[in-house]
């Protein structure tokens, strides 16, 4: 889990346009929420450990690469939501491209982010 | 491809029971729930659609629109009622109210709505009928 704060805001609209597409989001001060990260591996059991993946590995990986990123920050602030809306959509999708191709061993099936207990967003790569 | 989920809660009262049976049939095959005084759940509902994030707003769907079809379209006719009695497609024996038909009915009377408003397409309904139990339904595959 991470505490991040966004506005969804796009440049490409007007304000009355973005008050209209995006309601209390478009709050210009942003709110924030505490996301929930679901990291779903695929693999074969290795006889020698019984694991698909070390868990402290994953750990580590989700810390690094996820948890310290937006962990207390402002989404619109980071490189990755300059040109982008930071909706869940587009953040579910950066977290998972942060993740693709760095597990060892597994593969990366699916990232789900829960933004609230009322919505969750699942991305499982360009193929699906 | 994102795949976006919606969560909703609705408490109705059902009960269990196939009018081309026998009374002990029904008791035979549905147990408890057969008892025709009925009993209630709080259902937790899951809508699922899939579409790209719009380049310009970030969005599959607006979520406020989905939860206002979610209230219009399953809320508004099943929260606070008695399935066998208050829904249309349950009504008159027309089909039993179990957790995997709800599903069904969810999914049916949200298919058009969502998928010809533009940008998504309904991909997975799932109704918890208890923590323990639900039934979901992905249409006709």
């Amino acid at each position: 889990m991470f505490s991040a704060s966004h506005r969804l805001h796009s440049d490409a609209l007007s304000d009355d346009q973005n008050r209209a597409a995006f309601g209390k989001c478009n709050n210009p001060h942003g709110h924030g929420h505490n996301y929930i990260v679901q990291v779903l591996v695929g693999g074969l059991v290795a006889p020698d450990t019984g694991m698909v993946i070390n868990m402290v590995d994953l750990d580590k990986l989700v810390q690094d690469q996820v948890l310290d990123r937006f962990d207390h920050t402002n989404l619109n602030l980071d490189p990755l939501f300059v040109n982008r809306v930071p909706t869940t959509e587009n953040l579910c999708r950066a977290l998972y491209e942060l993740l693709h191709g760095k597990l060892s061993p597994g593969e990366l099936e699916q990232v789900r982010v829960e933004e609230t207990e009322n919505n969750f967003f699942e991305y499982c790569g360009e193929s699906r | 491809m994102i795949f976006l989920t919606r969560r909703a809660t609705f408490s109705a009262s059902h009960y269990y029971w196939n009018e081309a049976w026998s009374a002990e049939r029904n008791v035979k095959v549905f147990g408890r729930c057969a008892r025709r005084s009925g009993h209630g759940h709080n259902y937790t509902l899951e809508v699922t659609v899939a579409g790209e994030p719009d380049p310009v707003t970030g969005f599959v769907v607006d979520l406020k629109w989905l939860k206002a079809v979610i209230e219009e379209q399953i809320l508004a006719a099943y929260d606070h009622r008695h399935l066998n009695m208050e829904v249309p497609e349950f009504a008159a024996g027309k089909m039993i109210p179990t957790t995997e038909n709800i599903a069904i009915a969810a999914w049916n009377r949200l298919e058009t709505i969502v998928n010809t408003a533009g940008g998504a397409r309904l991909t997975a309904v799932r109704i918890y009928e208890t923590p323990e139990i639900f039934a979901e339904y992905r249409g006709e595959l």
